[in-house]
């Protein structure tokens, strides 16, 4: 039974002021029509221009569900396409980056493709002679994505010819990607590993939402950053020297009023930041020979300024979330409705000193692996939210915290930090992008 | 005067204190300076500027381990078991003059939690040392043959 069909009316019913329906989460016909609508209509992260660095190189990807690949042509120009081949449908790509040389070959019948997706050549051309082979899709290559920019080498794409442009759609928050970039010295980030991936048995919205959720880490990590500061405590004997590990977990406990007072940023569309004022990443050591770097490369103001700005965590609507301070992106890949896979990649900031890489790598695997027992604490909260959802006695999550009547959508403010407002900022952008190619009112389709 | 078969005994007794979950007495088979390192690359050789899913020292594990019988740890109500399945270790080195001891060990791994069960293949490589009478683990090294892929929780140790 469809119970929301295209019907604008209905999904919009399921967005209030400050409270969710629990379809949103659990409802498979919803998630559809997120991959239908919500992330063709909004800007999706693909991958890192350091990533294709020669001709011919190539990146595969999943928008929503659309499986892409991206790669660099022999002029130095980025394309993405559909990952088929236009004849029988066979994934032309099937590795998470490679190099294809100058063109990509599909295994199956050898159709090939320019790195721009241009058809290059079919065996046996003559066969299609007088065919009106032609007039096909199939002749114009592979099926380009064509709203496609690269943003500090960051590549976004939106699959719907029609929409809001980037500008538009980022507006000032594109300033956390800004401010990673301007952390290296030469303003250049690079991928030089492969992320670490992660399987959640949730919805994909609960680990975005998760992100500038500051009233759980206190909680939920009391057993993890807890246990890490109190074994810390025992053991440290006569060193004075807070290791990096205690570094990066101790901060996760800090009480209610530091989060208060660090603020939260929201922006239109459903993007915002946590950590305005100062973050849990701002009293990590310094790192010697960074600051002179950073210095020579900017001058003494603006290297301040830029170290100075210790964002925590920054949602990129719909679904990765960027921490500046420790080079981080964590892109949360819709598989189903209950299933969710994470990939946190680490850009290593191009000329800084190898400590600043091996402080974000042990970051990603203290927090974001399969195997990070701040992971464990998280995921089991969304496992239980997911399974908790399916109850009937009350079909709504509730975002009312630090709400106010008089609030507007789609404004950039600083709040209180501990305000549940950037997650209903995300709800008015995720009604917003599902119904904005939907009908108006139509009857629900039942 | 240890032998090879005191190094195989060493690693079926580790493999069955997890199994038995005597945390202590498995964190006591580890040198002061000994480390648990999972990568995440294949034959990789640098656990620090290249990404590990796991590289935790004798204070990190002691945090895991005491994280397990927290009262607010969540994500162990209910609470994880494990099971390693082993082949015969490999020894690679034994050269108690050197000081040296070294065996790789095939195996299965089993970790359940509730209804869920999760199973892990891989190669177990252990670094020993002397220490007095006894080895001591100075790197276990654990390289699971999917490590690329995407996994749930892995709350215990293979």
């Amino acid at each position: 039974m469809a119970k929301y069909g295209k019907n604008a009316r209905a999904i919009g019913g399921l967005v209030r002021d400050a409270e969710v329906h629990r379809d949103v989460y659990i409802d498979p016909e919803v998630f559809e029509l997120e991959m239908e609508h919500l992330f063709p209509n909004s800007w999706i992260y693909v991958g890192h221009a350091s990533q294709l660095s020669k001709a011919g190189d190539f990146i595969t990807a999943n928008i929503g569900r659309q499986p892409v690949v991206a790669s660099r042509h022999t002029d130095g120009s980025i394309h993405l396409f559909y990952n088929r081949c236009p004849h029988k449908g066979v994934k032309i790509a099937s590795e998470p980056c490679g190099n294809t040389g100058k063109f990509f070959r599909c295994p199956y019948h050898a159709w090939s493709f320019k790195t721009d997706g241009s058809l290059l050549a079919i065996p046996l051309k003559k066969g299609y002679e007088g065919t009106g082979f032609a007039d096909t899709q199939a002749s114009g290559g592979l099926s380009r994505i064509r709203n496609v920019v690269v943003y500090r080498d960051f590549i976004f794409a939106r699959l719907s010819e029609n929409g809001v442009g980037f500008e538009d759609y980022f507006g000032e928050s594109l300033s956390t990607i800004d401010n990673m970039a301007d952390r290296s010295p030469l303003g250049k980030l690079a991928v030089e590993a492969a992320p670490i991936r992660y399987m959640h048995t949730c919805n994909w919205k609960m680990l975005v939402e998760n992100q500038t959720d500051t009233c759980h880490p206190m909680v939920a990590h009391e057993s993890s950053a807890g246990t890490a500061i109190k074994v810390w405590q025992r053991e440290q004997g006569d060193s004075t020297e807070k290791p990096m590990a205690v570094q990066l977990y101790g901060p996760f406990m800090s009480p209610y009023e530091f989060y208060e007072q660090s603020g939260i940023r929201i922006w239109p569309n459903g993007h915002g930041h946590t950590g305005v004022a100062n973050s849990i990443h701002s009293n990590y050591s310094d790192v010697e020979g960074y600051l002179d770097q950073m210095v020579a490369a900017y001058g003494e103001t603006r290297a301040h300024e830029i170290l100075g700005e210790v964002r925590h965590n920054t949602v990129y609507f719909p679904n990765i979330m960027v921490k500046g301070a420790v080079q981080i992106l964590r892109n949360f890949i819709p598989i189903a409705v209950d299933r969710t896979l994470v990939e946190s990649w680490v850009y290593r900031l191009v000329g800084a000193p190898d400590k600043l890489y091996e402080r974000a790598l042990m970051y990603n695997r203290f927090i974001n692996a399969p195997t990070s027992i701040v992971g464990h604490d998280d995921l089991e909260m969304y496992e239980r939210a997911q399974e908790g959802l399916k109850t009937n006695g009350n079909q709504w999550v509730n975002l009312r915290r630090l709400y106010e009547s008089s609030e507007e959508p789609d404004v950039t403010a600083v709040i209180n930090g501990t305000s549940e407002r950037q997650m209903r900022n995300q709800f008015h952008a995720w009604a917003k992008f599902m119904t904005m190619d939907m009908d108006q009112g139509v009857g629900a389709a039942e | 005067m240890i032998s090879e078969k005191t190094i195989t005994d060493f690693i079926y007794r580790e493999a069955d204190l997890l199994d038995t979950m005597q945390w202590q007495a498995w964190l006591d088979l580890f040198h002061p300076e000994g480390r648990y390192w999972m990568p995440l690359e294949w034959q990789q050789q640098d656990p620090v500027l290249q990404p590990s899913l796991m590289y935790e020292d004798l204070m990190l594990m002691k945090v895991r381990i005491e994280r397990l019988a927290g009262e607010r740890t969540f994500s162990q109500k209910p609470k994880s078991r494990c099971h390693h399945l082993l082949q015969a270790p490999q020894i690679l080195a034994c050269d108690p003059a050197a000081g040296i001891f070294k065996a790789k060990t095939s195996y299965i791994y089993t970790e359940t939690r509730g209804d869920t069960l999760e199973r892990f293949s891989g190669w177990a490589s252990h670094d020993l040392v002397q220490v007095g009478d006894d080895l001591k683990i100075r790197l276990k090294r654990i390289d699971l043959v999917n490590f690329d892929a995407p996994f749930g929780n892995i709350q215990l140790f293979m």
